[in-house]
């Protein structure tokens, strides 16, 4: 595999829930060490697409690519096994729990008679936590109940990456945080890029977008409605493709960038 | 990313300065009780009686309330598992009551199906956690609120045992091994004997938990504290012994007690199975994104209580000698229930711990018992446990909703 091929890549996703074409004929591509942006308005099938990728969805049509091999994703095991981790909006921790507890829940140190390696929980967690600069947390053994909004986030989210993940999905982790907790992810997002990793960050908030993302793709109703470099764009043309973009693509051709 | 070896101070020391008594208050304030408040009543309940109630403060009555709560405990440790979940079991009490009328009828001589030794023991128990598992099957696989399948089950098992026992009456029970887990007590000599068994096992794994620990260069929060609990456990475990031996010798309901008491505390703190238990009593959307089966902790824990019923079934039909048709009546549902509760599991799920189906167990039978010595009818002694009930819920809802607040 070269550098040159992209961590993800999905081709012609359509997907429908009855009558409701939630997506139709969607391409994304996530190359490595990138901050893909995933905007659009609501009901745009944000969600909708990464759950497909996630294995929660089963997609109606379309090729899935992950590293350049076409790939099927029938539950969130296939996907963990690749190497791909998804942070739902609503968190997904248990409050009773501690740091260290939340980091491996469901997948356990443990020895053969499912008896936990609390040690090696405990370290790796700190390792983890270290190596994203996560140093916010008072304990890792304080139940999560106990940490702020951030620092939930931030939790949740090396939690994905602890488990030699290729590609992070983050949907909305700014939605429910003020100003600085929103910063303290935002460069925790920054710097699972410069580590290597892939991210697709799904946001409302163009300002966040833009201060993190390196490419930006647009999703209205259902299609591609733009793909942007961050460095290229303005946050006024991005606004204008999600609220008033024309399909990118028709019948199956790719057409030229926006930008 | 490897794992290294070398320490990670930053979250284990964390902040090097907050002292053991800061961190105690941070816990209470973010609603982190743990058995802080139950240990207290109890030495208050235990003082207030000793100084008031005559023969209060023997080794003959300490071993009646250790073989009077035995029972109650077991069940108790059950309706820990379920409450760590946020369920609830109503049949449990209706529950031990038939295992005690299988172990009863099955023990007796001159009928068809006689059978000797511990088999009526261990057939009883097998039925009760089958019994446990259906009930479980239908919160687990079909969603029936646990509520009204227990509730169900309360009655169905109570017109079981009158079914059963309606036109014969009480049975009598004379196989040895039934009436042993009541009323079986070890000579001095097996009473020290257990002892340095218990310290030992205790001081071994206390030995493994600080090498793992040091292996993997996690550091020790608070030394002074894990030996300060070692000279407290070892201390009590030999003062029990003493105290047992200067009357009949330990009694082997208070064996069995601590059998559980330890076994179970292993299930929830050292195994995968626990941690799930008490994820899906925290979040169960969370445990089963996290690809843990709830379903299948769900109907585990069902049948962990139903065994529990059942030990407990059996130890209550050995103390008594028979069976009789209000089997598994009384307030015995009631007493394990406020047990858990008041030993400081939460009723809301994913908070407690097994220790506190015996420290509230001991709460309720000590009340009892001292209640009786002053010649109180049972009316009052009804009253008192219920007061303390309500307080040890308030208590619990107050935790909870400061924990609520310190979130976020
Ligand atoms: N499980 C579902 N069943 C039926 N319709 C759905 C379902 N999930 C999403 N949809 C529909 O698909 C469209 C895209 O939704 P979604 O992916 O949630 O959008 P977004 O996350 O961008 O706001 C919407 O019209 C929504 O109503
Ligand atoms: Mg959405």
């Amino acid at each position: 595999m070269s550098d040159e091929t992209p961590v993800l890549e999905l081709r012609g996703i359509s997907k429908s829930f009855g009558s409701v074409e939630a997506l139709s004929d969607v391409d994304l591509e996530v190359r490595r060490g990138e901050v893909m942006a995933l905007v659009g308005d609501n009901g745009a099938g944000k969600s909708t697409l990464i759950k497909s990728i996630a294995g929660i969805h089963s997609v109606d049509s379309g090729e899935i690519l992950f590293e350049g091999n076409p790939v099927s994703i029938s539950g969130p095991k296939d996907a963990a096994k690749l190497g791909i981790e998804v942070v739902y909006q609503d968190l997904a921790l248990c409050d009773n729990l501690d740091v260290v507890q939340n980091m491996y829940l469901g997948r356990e140190s443990h020895n053969v008679l499912q008896v936990l390696n609390e040690p090696v929980m405990e370290h790796r967690t700190a390792t983890t936590l270290k190596s994203l600069a996560v140093t916010t947390i008072r304990s890792i053994r304080q139940p999560v109940a106990t940490l702020s909004g951030g620092q939930r986030q931030s939790v949740a989210v090396a939690r994905a990456v602890m488990w030699n993940s290729k590609l992070v999905i983050l949907d909305e982790p700014t939605a429910a945080l003020g100003v600085a907790q929103t910063e303290q992810v935002l460069s925790l997002v920054r710097r699972l890029g410069e580590q290597g990793l892939s991210v697709i960050l799904i946001s409302h908030n163009l300002h966040d977008v833009f201060e993190v993302a390196d490419r930006i793709t647009v999703l209205r109703l259902g299609r591609n409605a733009g793909l942007f470099e961050r460095t290229k764009t303005t946050q006024e043309e991005v606004v204008r493709a999600i609220t008033a973009g024309k399909p990118t693509k028709v019948s199956g051709i790719a057409m030229e960038e926006t930008s | 990313m490897s794992v290294t070896t070398e320490p990670v101070q930053e979250f284990d020391v964390a902040n090097p300065e907050e002292s053991f008594l800061t961190r105690l208050w941070e816990n209470f304030k973010g609603g982190n009780l743990g058995s802080a408040p139950v240990i207290f009543g109890l030495t208050i309940i235990v003082i207030v009686f000793g100084f008031t109630a005559q023969n209060f403060f023997t080794a003959v009555n300490f071993i009646n309330i250790i073989t009077q709560m035995s029972g109650t405990t077991m069940l108790a440790f059950g309706v820990v598992f379920v409450l760590l979940l946020g369920e609830i079991d109503l049949s449990i009490a209706y529950l031990s009551g038939v295992a005690g009328v299988m172990a009863a009828e099955l023990q007796k001589p001159d009928s068809g199906h006689h059978f000797t030794g511990i088999w009526p023991i261990i057939i009883a128990l097998v039925i009760a956690t089958l019994i446990g598992a259906f009930q479980g099957s239908f919160v687990a696989l079909i969603g029936v609120p646990a509520f009204v399948v227990t509730l169900a089950g309360l009655l169905a098992w109570q017109g079981v045992i009158q079914v059963t026992l309606g036109a014969a009456g009480p049975i009598i029970i004379e196989n040895r091994w039934i009436n042993y887990t009541a009323s079986y007590f070890f000579s001095a000599t097996a009473g020290w004997i257990i002892a340095g068994v218990l310290i030992a096992l205790y001081l071994l794994s206390v030995g493994l938990s600080l090498r793992g620990k040091r292996r993997h260069g996690v550091t020790v929060r608070y030394p002074w504290l894990v030996v300060a609990k070692v000279i407290a456990i070892v201390g009590v475990t030999l003062l029990v012994v003493a105290i047992c031996n200067h009357d009949r010798g330990v009694p082997l309901p208070g064996l069995i007690i601590i059998f559980f008491l330890l076994t179970l505390t292993y299930i929830t703190k050292r195994t995968t199975f626990g941690r799930h238990v008490y994820a899906v009593g925290g979040n169960a959307e969370a445990a089963r994104r996290a690809g843990i089966s709830v379903p299948r902790i769900r109907i585990i824990v069902f049948m962990i209580s139903g065994f529990m019923a059942g030990v407990g079934g059996v130890m209550l039909a050995g103390n008594l000698r028979s069976v009789a048709p209000d089997q598994g009546g009384g307030t015995l549902l009631l007493d394990a229930i406020s047990a858990a509760v008041i030993g400081g599991t939460s009723l809301f799920g994913g908070r407690g711990e097994v220790r506190s189906a015996v420290l509230g167990s001991a709460v309720i039978a000590t009340i009892q018992n001292g209640l009786y010595i002053f010649g109180f009818q049972p009316g009052v002694i009804y009253i008192t446990t219920g007061s303390i009930l309500l307080f040890a819920v308030t208590l619990d809802t107050i935790a909870r909703r400061r924990q609520a607040k310190t979130g976020r």
